[in-house]
């Protein structure tokens, strides 16, 4: 079902089902966010999707809500950068950079909306995660959710269990791909990957002896998951041409000889 | 008594009239007050003694009297516990102990002597008054919530079926379809207790509406208000009030499964609450086919982690599905995607204990009480600088003079520190309700409207030995220590809200600092994620309101009236009123005191070494020392 609302002024069209977030970046209106990723549920911690909300009925009530969670409604009057909107915004992200002062996400978004400096106590041994939670929640749909936060309040953090290398990890690097600040860490060398204090042996494709990017645990689990021959995870693109190739020329000579059928059955 | 199952409402009320002409029923009791508090101050020798002394009468004698012992729940008067109570006869015993079991057994219950030295002393008039009624304390209170606390053993559900319990259920579940029992709580004008206040029936009604495989009732026992111990109270001392509220709630909606959550620190609760629901399960009154009717309905306890936020109704579902306790956005209501994503019907322990006495009574009876738009009564715990602490329940709109000087009994201090200064409602979320307010009427909107809350009922009466300042840093650090951590403003907000209180508490703080509090407030208020973070600045918001000069004090000044903030005050000796007796010297554990013991001496407080704890001031008998 398709219905229209406003937005900042513009009639657009929008569908059932859809966040106003979602409706919103579909006709190009930018709204900022730190926690969001289409891969994953929406979240609501950042709060930087802010924006005010009214309808005609409402009598000129306006609420302040995330847009990433907000569902697109008919009639849905929705202002994204009022000054009431740009207050918020402007207050979290000087919050965010006063708990991470070096992350340049932040201190780019900050100077946006004319925050320089944090107006508040940095913290003292800052690092730059910002807790939007994104590695936890890609790492719960993508992968082993061998991570998660933990603790609460401002003691909250990313860990794994018992603080210890996670046990479940795949080593697949989703967590540290979707992170917005480049918290999380890894290195690669000499065919071994390092990443939440664990080590994983990266595939060594049979065929080519090339070393592929991805860990064996990885291989072993997206075979599984996707029901597949584990091979397919473990060759590198040249040999996988080179299989298909041969196996193409194969099913040609065989075509000749009327072998076809019975050969690629198997 | 034989364990029975009612297979029907007629057989339900057989064996109510067989019990209400049995012996059981006609025996005098002992009520000895086993709530949490009075278990503090030892109840529960006192109960052993009381069995022991009653066990060892003549067995004549005890056919003679006729007489049982019944460990209660609390009866709301922890200041004065351990209580005993003597039912029909009311006679009310405080301050008991082990040692005074005997005479209770030999000359109160054996002769009918009453025990001077154990009765309640009025404040107001100085005299002894014998019965429990009679009691200030409880005469200004109305019990509907509370109605069967402490005068029923919560583990005996023959004592509840005796009070009338159970009788609503069988009312709603045989004489009433749904339909008329949610009509009946939505005229009755419900709010819930928890909190919000949000209107119970209009809750009941989306869920009912909602589309859903199944639907869930749930019951909020996570109260978590520092002071709060209303819902504990209730859930200890009469489990089964909340279990047939809700039997009629589920009715009402149409669910067939309940959860009760209860946090981690109340294990009482638990017990009885399992005790309860075995024992109706076991009478037929939760479980299949609920006397005859068809009716299905059972009800599962869930334990809380021992985290705040769980008490949020989001949360506390996430913490029910095994997830992590954390709220989530409610653009659509727990109404319609709840727990399970089904649709839910969640409220306190208070609001369903009010539901079988609505059924019983009827909505007219219920909006007769109470204001316009607060119907029915508020049970709050009453703690702070009053002389009787404790769980008091009284109408809706009865003002917070009535409630402090009525059942509370007056400040505890008559010195000019001991002046009645604030106090706060509503926990964490709630605020500080200057003198000038004390007229105000204790009701879910007039309490908003002051920048406070009824919250679930905390009311903590502050005196002019409080510090304002200290009092919002405080619930800053208990808000940021159980803020969940997953919204940025509530998260990093609380908590430079915290530095910003704690710096001016340490005298470093700028006229600057009460703009950028105000400023960052506004921002926390619209843009947390749950109504926890959301509430969380009023505590600060109040004192700034009412008590901006003692902020002004403490920054400007670098002084804190209350004495209270240790990096403002220094303590000194008053050498005209100190004897030189030297006790104030052997209590410094810092060596700042230096003097010589002898009569007509006096002594010196080195300000660089005192740490400010306040012993000194604190032993000295002849009010010498004392923080400026």
């Amino acid at each position: 079902m398709a219905f229209h609302m406003t937005i900042n002024g513009r009639r657009v069209d929008a569908n059932a089902g859809e966040t106003v977030l979602a409706t919103a970046r579909r006709h190009g209106i930018p709204i900022p966010t730190l926690c969001h990723h289409e891969a994953v549920e929406p979240f609501g911690s950042c709060r930087l999707c802010m924006v005010e909300v009214t309808k005609a009925a409402w009598k000129g009530w306006k609420g302040l809500m995330t847009a990433c969670l907000y569902p697109s409604a008919p009639d849905l009057i929705i202002e994204t950068d009022s000054p009431r909107v740009r207050q918020v915004r402007k207050t979290v992200l000087d919050l965010l950079l006063a708990r991470c002062p070096d992350a340049d996400v932040i201190r780019k978004l900050a100077s946006e909306y004319g925050v320089e400096q944090t107006s508040f106590v940095p913290r003292e041994h800052p690092d730059k995660c910002i807790l939007c939670g994104l590695c936890v929640r890609v790492c719960e749909t993508a992968a082993t959710a061998a991570i998660s936060t933990v603790q609460r309040g401002h003691h909250r953090e990313v860990g794994t269990p018992w603080g210890g290398p996670p046990p479940d990890c795949i080593g697949c690097l989703a967590c540290a791909h979707v992170c917005p600040t480049g918290h999380i860490q890894y290195s690669e060398a000499g065919g071994v990957r390092k990443i939440w204090e664990r080590e994983f042996k990266l595939v060594r494709c049979k065929e080519t002896g090339k070393t592929l990017p991805i860990t064996e645990e990885q291989a072993a689990f997206l075979a599984k998951r996707q029901g597949m021959d584990p091979s397919y995870f473990t060759m590198s693109e040249e040999a996988q041409r080179t299989r298909t190739a041969t196996t193409l020329g194969k099913i040609a000579r065989w075509d000749k000889l009327g072998l076809v059928q019975e050969e690629v059955k198997s | 008594m034989e364990t029975v199952r009612y297979e029907s409402a007629e057989g339900f009320a057989r064996h109510v009239n067989d019990l209400r002409r049995s012996a059981f029923a006609s025996q005098r009791r002992v009520l000895v007050c086993c709530g949490t508090g009075c278990l503090a101050g030892g109840a529960q020798q006192v109960a052993i003694e009381m069995d022991k002394q009653l066990s060892a009468l003549p067995a004549a004698k005890r056919t003679e009297l006729n007489l049982v012992m019944k460990k209660t729940g609390c009866h709301g008067f922890c200041e004065k516990g351990p209580l005993v109570v003597l039912m029909p006869e009311g006679t009310f015993y405080k301050g008991v102990k082990p040692k005074d079991v005997a005479d209770i057994v030999h000359r109160t219950i054996a002769n009918g002597e009453v025990l001077e030295h154990l009765l309640y002393v009025e404040p107001k008039t100085g005299e002894r008054v014998a019965r429990y009624g009679d009691i200030d304390f409880y005469a200004k209170q109305m019990r509907v919530a509370m109605r069967n606390i402490g005068h029923i053993d919560p583990a005996s559900i023959d004592d509840y079926l005796l009070r009338g319990g159970y009788a609503s259920m069988v009312k709603a579940l045989t004489t009433m379809s749904p339909e008329d029992v949610l009509v009946e709580i939505e005229k009755a004008k419900l709010r819930g207790r928890g909190g919000g206040g949000f209107d119970a029936g209009r809750k009941w009604r989306s869920a009912k509406k909602a589309m859903g495989d199944r639907r869930y009732v749930i019951c909020n026992g996570d109260e978590g208000d520092p002071g709060a111990f209303m819902d504990r109270s209730i859930m200890e001392g009469d489990p089964h009030g909340v279990i047939e509220g809700m039997i009629i709630g589920a009715y009402a909606v149409g669910s067939h499964d309940g959860f009760i959550y209860v946090r981690q620190e109340y294990p009482l609760a638990v017990e009885h609450l399992r005790k309860a629901i075995d024992d109706a399960r076991g009478r037929g009154l939760l479980g299949k086919n609920i006397l005859g009717t068809g009716f299905d309905f059972d009800i599962e306890i869930a334990r809380g982690g021992g985290a705040f936020v769980c008490g949020e109704s989001s949360a506390l579902m996430r913490s029910v599905e095994g997830k992590v306790g954390e709220p989530r956005a409610k653009y659509v209501h727990a109404t319609e995607k709840g727990l399970f994503d089904q649709p839910t019907v969640l409220n306190n322990v208070e609001t369903w204990v009010n539901v079988p006495r609505i059924i019983e009574k009827g909505a007219d009876w219920f909006t007769s009480l109470g204001t316009d738009r607060s119907k029915g009564t508020k049970a709050f715990a009453l703690t702070g600088k009053v002389k009787n602490t404790g769980l008091v329940e009284v109408e809706m709109g009865t003002t917070l003079r009535e409630i402090i000087w009525g059942p509370g009994g007056g400040m505890i201090d008559d010195g000019p520190k001991g002046k009645f200064k604030a106090v706060q409602t509503g926990g964490p979320s709630g605020g500080c309700v200057p003198e000038s307010l004390l007229d105000l009427p204790c009701d879910f909107d007039s309490l908003t409207e002051v920048g406070s809350m009824m919250g679930s009922g905390g009311m903590i009466v502050m005196d002019h030995s409080t510090c304002m300042v200290d009092v919002a840093r405080y619930f800053l650090s208990f808000l940021t220590d159980e803020s969940c951590g997953k919204c940025v403003p509530c998260r990093e907000g609380l908590l430079q809200m915290y530095g910003i209180v704690s710096r001016i508490c340490e005298g470093q703080g700028k006229l600057e600092d009460l703009e950028q509090i105000e400023s960052l407030s506004q921002t926390i208020v619209v843009g947390s994620l749950c109504a926890l973070g959301k509430s969380g600045p009023n505590p600060v918001l109040s004192t700034l309101k009412y008590f901006r000069d003692e902020y002004l004090a403490h920054i400007q000044d670098k002084r804190c009236p209350a004495g209270v903030c240790k990096a403002l005050i220094t303590y000194k000796v008053n050498h005209d009123a100190c004897d030189g007796c030297g006790a104030c010297l052997r209590s410094c554990v810092s060596q700042a005191i230096s003097g010589t013991i002898r009569k007509g001496e006096t002594f010196q407080i080195d300000e660089m070494k005192c740490d400010r704890c306040g012993a000194c001031a604190t032993v000295c008998k002849r009010a010498a020392i004392a923080a400026a």
